[in-house]
């Protein structure tokens, strides 16, 4: 308790009670997150059963090499997370640091790509609603495909954008030496984070990129 | 600043209330018990916001015709009456202030694990109401509280996005407390306080905690899903564009018919608290009532399809929910008979907390019977959006949840102001809201069965007398809201001191002064018994 007394809360006894609430409070934010997710997959597998054909011939429209560097990018992200995490656990103030930076550089290597494939999209007209062009058969079906890619990818890529944010604070605050063996509750909480919106794309990679895909 | 004999008479003693001065004081403060106020003062303008409503349609009701507004404001005023009463009053309106200031007190706590989330609730909502109430300004929505689609996806032409944002903040609002709450409970009790120690009111939050974690998230994201479809043209419940509006009754139901669980559990949990505390007994069976709590939450999120019988929902898939619909009756019957039996051989005294308990028990046992009735399935496509509904769900609503926070109320008003409300005015006013509340509602259950649609601003002839009822007692009812905010408030500058522990109550918020210190406990109290031992209290004298 007498450790670090500025970083354990005036409500809290000490360090342990206060890692302890912050972790179960994650892991239940997480539960929420998952319901969150979850209304969506749930949609995106019910149309999938209803037009199974009309599923498979849109994913075919998917750009399956930038799916595939992405989805390397994002584990690849998820590993200096989990390093950066040890870095703190051992009092390694550089190394947090540098991998802290990775971790916000491949984020955005994630996004970047990202919105290369949605320029492509617009371009060939795939996004519904706005002057909708579709070749193949059932393009109305189709829609609904390109619809939850949209809103689905959309929703993970919000969640990137804020998750490169709250890395950029951790950085600030690791600059400042704030973190060592005796208070490392931030950065393991947005590494929960983070590895919780990566595990999402690993979802979302196969639905729409994989599942049914004949070319 | 107290009557009693205190020790250093000449400085006041420092608590919650006077620890701080100023509105930036109140606006900023992370004090679990302040953020409780903030959410009492908020609740309370958008409940008479939502009341405001309702006087006006059951106005235009008096009458067959269509005489003080046209249809299209009807449906305007029932739907803002709607979405004002379920996601800004009865939603937050136990847990956020009575949960929020007893939660940490029961347990032992200083306050929520996290404070400044805490706050943030209160603000989302705060925003939330704003966006709502300004949707409302402008023009107003169309579309009930349920947004069904089409009503608010292709056919909307009213402010449906505007009011959707205001619903999810006020949704995000109600999730971090329930998060809040579960990290408190689970990691901040006292030394010695196990599970089976605590009080039922901390089972009930639980309870509701896990429906508000797991459900709300889900209408979130489908609201979202209406507010992506109306903006970018997406077609995913528009079924001119291969999407399917049912899919959107199944996402919203599976959070929306739990998130009536979410109203009336808190109320179930100040029920057990003040029979105890007023029957000076032992809770019978003290895990029973517990566990029917997370029985009722978790059975909850099974039954969203009985709100589907006739949207085309497979017969099958009906009988099953029909069935299950059912099985939500045995928990709360255990709750029903728990209490009774808890109240038998016990030294009742009628201070009116008990009064608005005991008016719970009698009009959720209405209202939970008639839910029974309308889980079957025949009588269901009888009286399917009929007034029989709309009564059925006021009785468990209204007579239950609103019975429950008024009790609640009333029972830690002593904790929450320090000061002793007045006790004949409260029986009045609890006796008005009752009879009020019955002539309000009972004639609507006929209603119903008689054959009237809910939503409609012109009736047959016949129904008038009925309908004149139901107006008049609404009348009583709202005097009866505005009586205790009336001396509610005159009570904080003008009522008796109440002393630490005027109900002479076993539980753990009474054995700190009233109002409480900041931090709650001059020290950490250690528990070395059961909550509700109300026969070693009085062997100990």
């Amino acid at each position: 308790m007498a450790e670090v007394p500025r970083a354990v809360a005036h409500h809290f006894d000490d360090f342990a009670q206060q890692h302890e609430a912050s972790t179960l409070g994650m892991w239940a934010f997480l539960v929420t997150e998952i319901m969150f997710f979850g209304g969506m997959f749930l949609g995106y597998l019910i149309y999938r059963g209803s037009y199974p054909g009309a599923f498979a011939e849109a994913s075919n429209h998917m750009d399956i090499i930038l799916g595939t560097i992405n989805t390397a990018v994002l584990i690849a992200s998820s590993l200096t997370v989990v390093l950066s995490v040890h870095a703190a656990h051992e009092d390694k103030q550089k190394a947090l640091l540098i991998f802290l930076a990775l971790t916000v550089f491949l984020g955005l290597v994630f996004l970047g790509i990202k919105f290369t494939e949605y320029a492509h999209k617009f371009d060939e007209q795939l996004f519904p609603g706005m002057n909708f062009r579709y070749d193949g058969e059932n393009p109305r079906h189709a829609a609904i495909f390109f619809s939850f890619y949209f809103a689905m990818t959309g929703l993970h890529a919000l969640h990137m954008v804020i998750g490169i944010g709250i890395f950029l604070v951790l950085m600030v605050s690791a600059w400042r030496g704030r973190y060592s063996k005796h208070y490392f509750t931030p950065v393991e909480m947005s590494g929960l984070y983070w590895h919780f919106v990566d595990v999402v794309w690993i979802f979302l990679f196969p639905l729409f990129y994989l599942l049914g895909r004949h070319s | 600043m107290k009557a009693e004999k205190l020790d250093y008479p000449t400085e006041p003693r420092r608590h919650y209330l006077n620890a701080d001065y100023g509105v930036m004081s109140w606006l900023f403060t992370v004090d679990h018990k302040r953020i409780a106020l903030l959410y009492l003062g908020t609740i309370t303008v958008m409940f008479f916001i939502g009341g405001a409503a309702a006087v006006l349609f059951r106005l235009e009701l008096a009458t067959p015709q269509g005489d003080v507004v046209i249809s299209e404001t009807y449906n305007k005023l029932f739907s803002a009456h709607g979405i004002i009463m379920v996601f800004f009053f009865l939603i937050p309106s136990i847990p956020a202030t009575l949960g929020n200031f007893l939660v940490p007190m029961m347990i032992g706590a200083r306050d929520l694990a996290f404070p400044r989330l805490n706050l943030l609730s209160w603000y989302l909502l705060v925003i939330g109401a704003v966006f709502a109430l300004g949707a409302v300004l402008a023009g107003g929505v169309d579309t009930g509280w349920t947004f069904y689609t089409p009503y608010s996806s292709v056919y909307s032409n009213t402010f449906v996005v505007v009011t959707i944002i205001g619903v999810f903040l006020a949704g995000f609002s109600s999730i971090l407390t329930g998060l809040n709450f579960i990290v408190t409970i689970h990691t901040m009790r006292a030394p010695g306080l196990t599970w089976f120690r605590l009080p039922l009111f901390i089972w009930a939050h639980y309870a509701t905690s896990m429906i508000n974690l797991l459900g709300t998230p889900v209408v979130a994201i489908t609201l979202g899903l209406v507010v992506l479809e109306g903006v970018f043209g997406l077609g995913i419940f528009n079924p001119t564009l291969g999407g399917d509006p049912v899919l959107f009754q199944h996402l919203f139901w599976f959070y929306s018919h739990p998130a009536v669980y979410i109203m009336v559990l808190p109320s179930m949990g100040v029920v057990s608290e003040v029979i105890t505390c007023f029957s000076r007994k032992r809770i019978f069976s003290y895990r029973f009532v517990a566990f029917s709590s997370i029985a009722i939450a978790v059975l909850g999120f099974l039954v969203w399809g009985h709100h589907m019988f006739v949207s085309g929902q497979s017969l099958y898939a009906s009988m099953i929910f029909s069935l299950l619909s059912m099985f939500v009756a045995i928990p709360s019957a255990v709750k029903v008979f728990n209490w009774t039996a808890t109240l038998y051989g016990g030294s009742i005294s009628y201070a009116t907390p008990l009064l608005y308990g005991l008016g719970f028990i009698g009009l959720f046992t209405v209202g939970g019977l008639t839910g029974v009735l309308i889980a079957s399935l025949g009588v269901n496509v009888h009286v399917h959006d009929t007034y029989f509904i709309v009564a059925h769900f006021h009785y468990i609503m209204v007579g239950g949840a609103l019975m429950g926070y008024l009790g609640g109320l009333h029972y830690w008003w002593p904790k929450i102001s320090g000061r002793i409300y007045p006790e004949g005015w409260a029986k009045f006013a609890a006796l008005i809201i009752f009879v009020g509340f019955n002539l309000t509602f009972f004639p609507q259950f006929i209603l119903g069965y008689l054959g009237m649609p809910r939503r409609y601003h012109v009736y047959p002839e016949e129904f008038q007398v009925l309908n004149v009822m139901s107006s008049a007692g609404a009348s009583i009812l709202g005097i009866g809201y505005i009586i205790p905010m009336i001396y509610l408030v005159w009570s904080m500058r003008y009522g008796k001191p109440a002393g630490a522990n005027p109900w002479g109550s076993t539980g753990l918020e009474w054995q700190t002064p009233s109002p409480p210190p900041t931090y709650n406990f001059e020290k950490t109290p250690i528990i070395t018994r059961e909550v509700y031992d109300y026969r070693k209290q009085e062997s100990h004298g």
